[in-house]
């Protein structure tokens, strides 16, 4: 909400010129309030006074309108220096020439004209100087070019009476003012008003307040009821308050004081009747609405919508209803939306003479939805939201039926209608001492008391001795406004905030023993850093995915990777998907990063994929927060959820290796992919078994499926080419991707036995089908060697007519030794004879 | 030097003659100073030092000589023998050096060359300092807990206060999740880690809550849909605001430094109650020391701890919470949030691996 800083000041007792605006908008943090700005008015300096129009005369020379003025600024203006020039200054009727682009007023009207010498906002001078054939001795000016607001609409001109030509306009205009820029927490509804700020600022600079709704008005005594209104009980209305005034003057100009502060509060005047309504929302946080009386057809009953009933709102919108939707009828159906928008039908115009002042107490959840439903957050259903206070409908009658007759020359009905009530608010009690408790500090006698006096509550003190704040206990009854007052924690949090937070000590509680990371924890972390040492560079991509990616990544019609989670509301409509792997992420990382000319990548991410099952989850059921809800219950909530495992992926695309002074390069490739996944599996002390394997986004040929167990823990390998190509991703892209959650958490407790005695260092080349995979004729040498064989390491693979076609050779090197003696040649030639047995006869090895 | 003794045999006498042997000393010498390389020294040894050496014959003379004669004879060869040994050691030493001199020199290389064939990763940022964070706070016995982005309405909202059809609820732009009857959404903040936490573990409850939140704010430089807070929670007897200011201190301080400090403005959140938002006093700050928005905080409200099945007569706590994506805008002094999101690794790579 924006507000003046000295609207603010006219209801604390303060003099004015004692604080600064931004003093005042420092209290108001203090206690709790979010001013994102102070806003001073640009200044303006040098003669700026009011004139009258005398005369208007038309230049139809020129391609716009263009008005040649004389202005009389007072019978006390001088003569600007430079008017020498032109000489059109005349000094018997003491106007002054003026030319004018604007046409928004008459001979007679009151302006703003700024002076020769006066310099205006955004260092604009004036100066006497010829335009259009005239000299124009000075500006009649618009509102923005004064600094209040951006309304270039026309010039300025003032309601008639408003002041004297001559008279000092930068007083008038109030230009030492400051406008508050503040953001109202949803728990503080009232703040969305002159009256619920100044409280509020009188409360921080502990100063008196003057509620604007207790000032008294001058109205007749109310008889009978203005309008015949039924509220049923299905709308939730809890007071509906109407007045209604007659013979008003729709011509009737809104008085200056009131469009001023409207302007500053971002409000446009737009008719005495709708700023009058306007300004008492400001004022006291009352939305009010203005019916053309003339136009109401019979008695106004409010209810819940019926099912596709229909309103026209003030906007011009037809709105189809819902059953939901409370709205105020009429004899011929709605001509309101309940605390959102009136309807178009009873809207005041400009000859509406007779009003019809509404205002209620809504349902704040009622128009919460139905601003939501409609898309409407209007003013007034911001402040419903948040809750109106209901103490306040009659005052905020009065004072409209009270402005419409002071500047609107109505007359006001003696009628009131007041149906519903103002429940008085429930008393909270609260031990004396528990803001002392909660603050972890001792505050002063009789501050609790003074403080939720201070906010409007009703405060007794029950107790043995008041004075001990052990043991004595508070009641207070919170004022209507304030209905998020309800607990003993809300009166605590008044007491502490008005306090101010900066009295609160610091002190550090006693540590607490805890257990440190948690094993998965630790692991996680020791992934993510072991792929960054080993060159891979952390990215976090977002995980919204295009339902396309999957047919991009070639993936079958019935791949549960396909069952991904929908949003109802995305950004973006084409990334409606929540990521059920982390490739598509990576992958658009790459391109990006490929598209500003990085080439050689290697990206990872630890993060969660969303894996809901095949079947849509079943509705929720809605567990209570008054109590822990059963174990049952909450089994039920947490197994709707879609499984999130945590996973580890990777990409390689570019070089792996540099091309240097050293030699030529080496490309990433399907080997640094499994690697990678061999990284990851080392980081929980797992071997993974890589088998080879075909799985869509890999390359058939050139994919393994990486296992733990009898546990499938990811694939790696080069992507497709048509994957590649699809997404247009570098040719040769590689990836990998593990779900850590089915690597094996075990605390890593090594005891190796380290033997001192020499190795035996044997080689063996072994001609295999070329389909054999290297990896299980490692395992078979081992087998097949026993416990001396210490290592395998496989050191060349050759193919071509020295091993004939559909073979090749693999040299492994083995490092044999025995834990207790110096292993003789004999007995490790016996174990090698024994491993290459093994490989011949599981998978037909032959020694080369 | 010895006179001339005539009662030995001249022919023997002749190789232990001093003057011969000072001639084959210098000799020596000389030799040894003119070889230039480590080789033409060697090739000069057997000459001066072998077997047939002056020096070498005149001892094997010795044995001939009478005892009496021996003593004074063979002093003197052995002098003259060490001194051609050493004459020899030392140019061998000369030599050496100048030869291992010039082989570094040249073996010397362009020191200044790349040698980055491969080289070392990175982590990104947000990850480093998510860590470091969690580790300030397991320093003072917190423990890290942590659940699922895709959440259930009543963890993300319901037991934490949030009111059906509460503004507070809209305050916070929420991705919902079809279909709707399931009442999930993408956890707009990782305060459900909080209510999955009361419910799991016993009291008290002293943990921190990393990890990735969504809201439905377009990406500039300033927001961006996905991103990442930390919360912590401290459930026990007896805590109070108190103890909340002096924790935040405690973390500040760790994190910029020992003149850093907190402020508490009020503010409001449903699930803390008094509410307020910590201003966090960063003497690195851009354009001077100064104040800096850090998150939220506050003693959680006791319809949190109810909904938990905590007694809020028995057991107080504190929450607070921060975006590490601001933290580390203003820690860092970087201008804009989407470089921490498009994943260039121009960006994640100038953090390195934080130790």
């Amino acid at each position: 909400m924006r507000v003046p800083v000295s609207w603010l000041l006219e209801h604390v007792d303060l003099p004015a010129e004692s604080v600064t605006a931004e003093a005042v908008g420092e209290a108001l943090i203090r206690v709790g309030l979010e001013v994102e700005d102070v806003l001073p008015i640009p200044a303006s300096t040098g003669p700026l006074v009011v004139g009258r129009v005398a005369a208007i005369e038309e230049l139809t020379e020129f391609k716009k309108p263009i008005r040649y003025c004389r202005v009389d600024v007072g019978g006390g203006a001088r003569r600007s220096s430079t008017v020498e020039v032109g000489g059109e200054h005349d000094e018997d009727s003491g106007t002054r020439g003026i030319v004018c682009g604007a046409t928004n007023f008459v001979e007679g009207d009151l302006v703003v004209v700024a002076l020769p010498g006066a310099v205006l906002p955004g260092d604009f001078t004036i100066a006497a100087r010829t335009t259009y054939g005239h000299v124009s001795d000075g500006m009649i000016c618009a509102l923005d070019e004064l600094g209040l607001g951006d309304d270039h609409s026309g010039i300025l001109v003032l309601p008639p009476g408003t002041a004297d030509p001559g008279d000092d306009a930068a007083v008038l205009l109030g230009l030492d003012d400051a406008v508050l820029d503040i953001a109202v927490t949803p728990d503080r509804g009232y703040c969305l008003s002159v009256r619920g700020l100044a409280r509020e600022l009188a409360c921080a600079l502990d100063v008196a307040y003057g509620d604007p709704a207790l000032v008294g008005r001058d109205l007749p005594a109310p008889e009978g009821e203005a309008w015949p209104v039924r509220l049923d009980p299905s709308s939730q209305c809890r007071r509906f308050v109407a007045r209604r005034v007659t013979d008003l003057d729709p011509t009737a100009p809104s008085p200056w004081w009131m469009r001023r502060r409207l302007l500053l509060c971002g409000v446009r005047p737009i008719s005495l009747a709708v700023d009058v309504t306007n300004y008492v929302m400001l004022e006291l946080g009352q939305p009010m609405h203005a019916y053309d009386a003339t136009t109401v057809r019979g008695d106004v009953v409010v209810r819940r919508a019926t099912q596709d009933e229909k309103i026209t709102t003030l906007d011009d919108a037809q709105r189809v209803l819902d059953p939901d939707d409370v709205v105020v009828t009429d004899d011929s159906g709605p001509i309101g939306l309940a605390g959102i928008m009136g309807g178009a039908s009873t809207e005041v115009g400009p000859t509406t003479s007779d009003v019809l002042l509404e205002a209620a107490t809504w349902d704040a959840p009622s128009v919460a939805r139905a601003a939501r439903r409609h898309r409407l957050p209007s003013e007034a259903a911001r402040r419903f939201e948040r809750e109106v206070d209901p103490g306040v409908a009659r005052a905020a009658t009065d004072r409209a039926a009270w402005l419409l007759a002071h500047y609107g020359g109505a007359t006001v009905d003696p009628g009131v209608t007041d149906e519903g009530g103002v429940p008085t608010p429930e008393p909270v009690t609260m031990a004396l001492d528990l803001p002392d408790r909660v603050a972890g500090t001792r505050y002063e006698r009789g501050a609790v008391v003074r403080r939720l006096t201070q906010i409007g509550c009703q405060v007794e003190v029950a107790g043995a001795d008041p004075g001990d704040g052990g043991s004595a206990g508070l009641r207070a009854v919170p004022p209507t406004w304030r209905p998020d007052l309800t607990r003993p924690a809300d009166l605590v949090e008044e007491v502490l905030r008005l306090e101010g937070y900066a009295g609160i000590p610091s002190e550090l509680p006693r540590a607490h023993p805890g257990t440190g990371l948690t094993l998965a924890q630790r692991r996680r972390r020791q992934v993510s850093r072991a792929l960054a040492d080993a060159g891979y560079d952390e990215v976090l991509p977002s995980p919204f995915i295009p339902p396309t990616v999957f047919d991009a990544f070639g993936l079958d019609a019935d791949d549960d990777r396909r069952n991904a989670l929908r949003l109802a509301n995305p950004l973006d409509a084409d990334r409606s998907l929540m990521a059920t792997t982390l490739l598509p992420g990576l992958l658009d990382a790459v391109v990006r990063n490929v598209s500003r000319g990085l080439r050689d990548l290697a990206l990872y991410q630890v993060g969660q994929v969303v894996r809901p099952g095949p079947d849509e989850p079943p509705a929720a059921p809605v567990l209570p927060v008054d109590a822990r809800p059963d174990d049952a219950a909450i089994a039920s909530v947490l197994a709707g959820l879609p499984r999130q495992p945590l996973r580890v992926g990777a990409v390689l695309a570019g070089a792996w290796e540099r091309a240097g002074w050293w030699g030529p390069g080496r490309a990433a490739d399907w080997a640094d992919a499994i690697e990678a996944a061999r990284i990851v599996g080392r980081v929980y002390g797992a071997e993974l078994t890589v088998t080879a394997d075909r799985h869509a986004p890999w390359h058939p040929g050139r994919c393994a499926a990486l296992t733990f167990g009898d546990t499938l823990v990811g694939h790696a390998g080069e992507l497709h080419p048509k994957v590649i190509e699809a997404l247009g991703l570098p040719t040769r892209t590689c990836a990998m991707e593990l779900e850590l959650d089915r690597l094996p958490l075990v605390e890593d407790r090594p005891r190796p036995e380290v033997s001192s005695f020499p190795p035996v260092l044997l080689d063996v080349a072994l001609v295999l089908d070329e389909d054999v995979p290297a990896a299980s004729v490692m395992t078979a040498l081992r087998d097949g060697g026993g416990d001396l064989v210490e290592d395998v390491r496989l050191f060349d693979v050759y193919t071509g007519p020295q091993v004939g076609d559909g073979k090749r050779s693999l040299a492994f090197a083995l490092r044999l030794r025995a834990p207790d003696r110096t292993l003789t040649l004999e007995e490790a030639s016996a174990r090698r004879d024994a491993a290459v047995a093994t490989a011949a006869e599981r998978h037909g090895a032959r020694l080369r | 030097m010895s006179g001339t003794n005539d009662l030995y045999d001249p022919k023997q006498v002749a190789a232990l003659d001093p003057e011969t042997l000072d001639a084959a000393r210098a000799d020596a010498s000389a030799a040894f100073a003119g070889a230039t390389t480590l080789d033409a020294l060697t090739a000069l040894k057997p000459a001066h030092l072998g077997d047939r050496s002056p020096v070498l014959t005149a001892r094997r003379e010795i044995g001939a000589l009478p005892p009496q004669a021996r003593s004074e004879s063979g002093k003197r060869v052995n002098e003259v023998r060490v001194a051609i040994q050493t004459a020899y050691d030392e140019r061998h030493a000369v030599l050496s050096a100048e030869r291992d001199e010039r082989v570094l020199a040249e073996e010397a290389v362009d020191v200044t060359l790349p040698g980055d064939r491969h080289p070392r990763g990175s982590r990104h940022p947000l990850t480093q300092l998510s860590e470091r964070i969690a580790d300030i706070f397991v320093g003072m016995g917190y423990e890290v807990a942590e659940g699922p982005e895709v959440e259930s309405e009543w963890f993300n909202f319901d037991a934490l206060n949030f009111l059906p059809d509460h503004p507070a609820r809209t305050m916070q732009d929420t991705f919902h999740v079809e279909p709707a009857a399931a009442r999930q959404v993408l956890r707009t903040h990782t305060s459900p880690v909080q209510i999955r936490a009361l419910l799991e573990r016993d009291l008290p409850v002293y943990v921190v809550c990393p990890g990735r939140t969504f809201r439905t704010d377009e990406l500039d430089a300033t927001h961006t849909p996905v991103f990442h807070q930390i919360e912590g929670l401290a459930i026990d007897k007896g805590l109070t605001m108190a103890h909340l200011k002096g924790t935040l201190d405690a973390f500040a301080r760790a994190m910029f430094g020992e003149e850093s400090t907190i402020r508490l403005r009020p503010s409001y959140f449903p699930f803390t109650e008094p509410s307020a938002e910590p201003d966090v006093w960063f003497p690195q700050k851009k354009g001077g020391a100064g104040w800096v928005e850090w998150g939220g905080c506050g003693m959680v409200d006791p319809n949190v701890l109810r909904a938990c099945g905590v007694d809020p007569d028995v057991y107080s706590g504190f929450a607070f919470g921060m975006g590490l994506e601001r933290t580390l805008m203003f820690r860092n002094g970087l201008p804009d949030m989407r470089d921490m999101v498009e994943g260039d690794v121009r960006f994640t790579s100038a953090f390195a691996v934080e130790p």
